[in-house]
Order: C-alpha cells, then structure tokens, then sequence
C-alpha cells in the first residue's frame, strides 16, 4: 500500500504543489530531514531553508518560509507561508533584500527588536539566493 | 427655468460623470474577484492549519503559552481594519461608527484604549481624535501574507512582555458581494482551541513531534495569528471591492436617471424657444398684414 507518496505544499496564496513523488528533502527547524515513502508518522516544524523533492528522477528547489510539515502513511502535507520555486526566484531583488539586511544588521544593537527580524529576513535572502543558484 | 445652453452643459457633465462611475464599477468587479480567488485560495490552507493545531492543542496544556494568558483586561488595544479608498458605500463609515462605539464603551468602563489602524480611511478619521499606536495605510493595494506576518510581529510581543492584557479586531466581515458587516473579534488572548469539539483521542494519529510538541505549538500560535489577520485582510480587500461594485453601480443608475429627466427639461426648453419664436414669426405677419 504504502509504494507511493503524494506531496502538497500548500501556502496562503494557493496550492503551490500537489501531486506523487519520490522523495522529498525538508528543512525542518530541528535539521533537514528526509522523506521516503513509508516514514513513520511525524509532525515537525519547519524553518527558513531550501525544499527539495525528486518526482520521476528530476529534482524541484523550492524556497520556503516558517511552516510545518505532517507526515502521515504514503502523504507529506507541507504547510508554509511562502513557498518559491526555484525559476521563480527573482535573485536580483534577493540580491538587494540581502544588501539591505546586511547593511542594517551592522548599524543595529543586538538587543533591538528589529535585529531578529532583520536577522530573519538576511536568512530567507540567502536561501533565495542559493535556491536560485540551484537552478541555473 | 434654467436656458437650454446651461442643461446641456449638465447633460454633458453628468454623462462624463456616468463614464468614470461605470469604469469604477468595471474595475471594483475584476478586484472582486480576484479577492474572492484569494480567499478560495487560502481556505485549504486555513482548514489545514486548524486541524493540527487543534490536534496540537488537545494533547498539550495550551493555557501554558503566553499569547493564551488571560489577565485582567485593564489595557487594551484595539485594531481597525479599514480600506485605503474611498467611493464604496457606507463600507468605512459603518466600520468607524461601530469602532467609535465599541471604544467608547470600553472607555466608559474605565479602561485604557489603544488603536492602532489598518488602511487609511480608518487612520485619517481617528487620527484626528486621538494618538494612534501605530498605523498601516496604503497597504491592501497589493498585500500578502507578509503584512499580515508584519502586523503580527507588531502586537505579538508587547502582548508576550503584558504591556497590554487584550486586543481587538474590528473588520467588516465579507458575507457576500452585497452585505459587509463591521465584526468585533478578540484576537488576544486567543481563544481556547478545540476545546469545546470531542474528539476521540483513539482516533488521532500518535505522531513523532520535532521539536517537541510544546515548542512546536509555541511555533504554531504565532501563524494562527498570522492566519487571522489574514483572513481579516482578504475579507476587507473583497468587501471594499464588492461595496465599491454595488455603490458605483448605483451611481451610474442614478447618472442615468438624472440624464433622463434633464434631457426631459431640455426638450421642454427646446420646445418652448421653438414656440416662442413662432410666435414672434406669427405675431409679426399679423402685424405686417393690418397695416
């Protein structure tokens, strides 16, 4: 029963992917993990980082934001807030998202408020980067 | 009774006016649906995210995270959601009055009141009365989960350190195109999840929590706010849409009807400078002929 395993990345906007896979590879907030098809069922928290799975040999990058994923018997729903593929990606305006973070992060004291969430958005930048670069 | 020059500059004015008020409609309709995509859009996503967290919740403590903690609510702050434009119906002036009203009455009670606007109809009218927290304006025109990650990053914290004990949502809740209604929902302290629903607990899967379930569910209460104030969102772009649609079209009815009745008046003017002149005409061979 268990010989296949579906995949839904579903985010606010829409249904970013839905369909059989065999194998997916999820940043989770604990580390990256992987997922083949009979895995144990897991629900785990998933952080800023890089989603990829392998659908008929051919590997999809997807840059992906806070979220979790549920693993159940043959299905993995992942649930996040922003999902991008890597074609997507538009790296130039990454590029400047990352400038900008940067060149905050060095002028803001640690314990400022914004520092997190500069420190934050610095992270999904490089991700966007790197998921990007993948593709090319 | 005006001359028949001065109604036909009217008829011409007004028709400009029926011009722009059908392109509004046009444009309010496309919007429309387009938001109500969204929210078709976003209820898988919604329905989901409900599901493990009331699952999640049902298996730990929740009273234990500080966005559940209930204190007495002395301090209060309180979010109102209003469109950036105007040009749609009673949409905001039936947000605002019943905003007014709500935090008058806490007021009354002898509590602290904080706003903190949404859009910018709803910033420029109480900005005038009373100091705003903080105010988002010129946001729904193009606006995804982000903002409402921004909003929530905004009122999650002081909420966490209790600089204040309770927030408030006030939006005009999408019921369909026609009918909006301004809605006053808690936000904090969240309400109880699953609580009151009877689940067979044999029937849950037993899964493998990474991390563990409590720091997962820390994780998970900040997006369930950010789903809130999502769907807040959407409900608002599609009501000012829809409440624009419906306005604008009334508009260009009434353009239309004033364009009869003044056409009315400017063949009875017409009429009556033909009559006139006739009569002159007339009057004048009659005169002519006598002598």
């Amino acid at each position: 029963m268990a010989d296949e395993l579906m995949l839904e990345i579903v985010t606010p906007e829409k249904m970013a992917f839905s369909g059989k896979i065999e194998e997916v590879t999820i940043p989770g907030s604990e580390g990256e993990f992987g997922v083949l098809r009979g895995h144990a069922a897991l629900l785990s928290a998933i952080d800023v980082g890089e989603l990829n799975f392998t659908k008929d040999g051919k590997k999809t990058y997807y840059a992906v934001n806070t979220g979790y994923t549920e693993v159940t018997t043959g299905k993995v729903t992942i649930l996040v807030e922003t999902a991008e593929r890597a074609d997507a990606i538009d790296k130039e305006r990454a590029k400047k998202a990352k400038d900008n973070a940067e060149a905050k992060l060095s002028k803001l004291p640690k314990e400022d408020v914004e520092y997190e969430l500069m420190r934050a958005a610095l992270a999904r930048a490089i991700t966007r980067i790197s998921v990007a670069d993948k593709h090319a | 009774m005006a001359s028949l020059k001065d109604i036909r500059r009217k008829i011409v004015a007004v028709s400009k006016t029926k011009q722009i008020t059908r392109a509004m409609n046009m444009v309010a309709a496309s919007k429309l649906k387009a938001a109500q995509l969204r929210m078709e859009n976003f209820r898988p996503y919604a329905l989901r995210f409900m599901d493990v967290l009331t699952s999640l919740a049902l298996r730990v403590d929740p009273e234990t995270h500080p966005l559940l903690a209930v204190r007495d609510p002395k301090r209060i702050r309180v979010i109102i959601m209003t469109s950036d434009r105007g040009l749609c119906g009673g949409f905001n002036t039936n947000l605002i009055k019943a905003a007014e009203r709500f935090v008058r009455e806490k007021i009354a009670e002898g509590k602290e009141v904080q706003l903190i606007a949404v859009g910018r109809k709803g910033r420029d009218y109480f900005r005038k009365k009373v100091k705003l927290a903080k105010d988002w304006s010129d946001v729904f025109g193009k606006f995804d989960i982000t903002l409402a990650v921004k909003i929530s990053d905004d009122i999650i914290p002081p909420f966490m350190q209790a600089e204040y004990d309770e927030l408030y949502v006030i939006y005009n809740e999408f019921r369909n195109i026609a009918i909006q209604r301004p809605a006053v929902v808690r936000l904090f302290p969240l309400p109880p999840i699953g609580k009151d629903e009877d689940t067979e607990p044999t029937a849950r899967i037993d899964y493998i929590y990474e991390p563990s379930d409590e720091i997962l569910l820390g994780k998970l209460l900040p997006m369930y706010v950010h789903v809130l104030i999502f769907r807040a969102l959407l409900e608002t772009s599609a009501g000012e849409n829809g409440a624009r649609m419906v306005s604008m079209d009334n508009a260009t009815k009434n353009c239309e009807e004033m364009i009869q009745s003044l056409t009315l008046r400017m063949n009875k003017a017409r009429q009556a400078t033909i009559t006139a002149e006739l009569m002159d005409i007339v009057g004048g061979t009659e005169a002519l002929s006598k002598s």
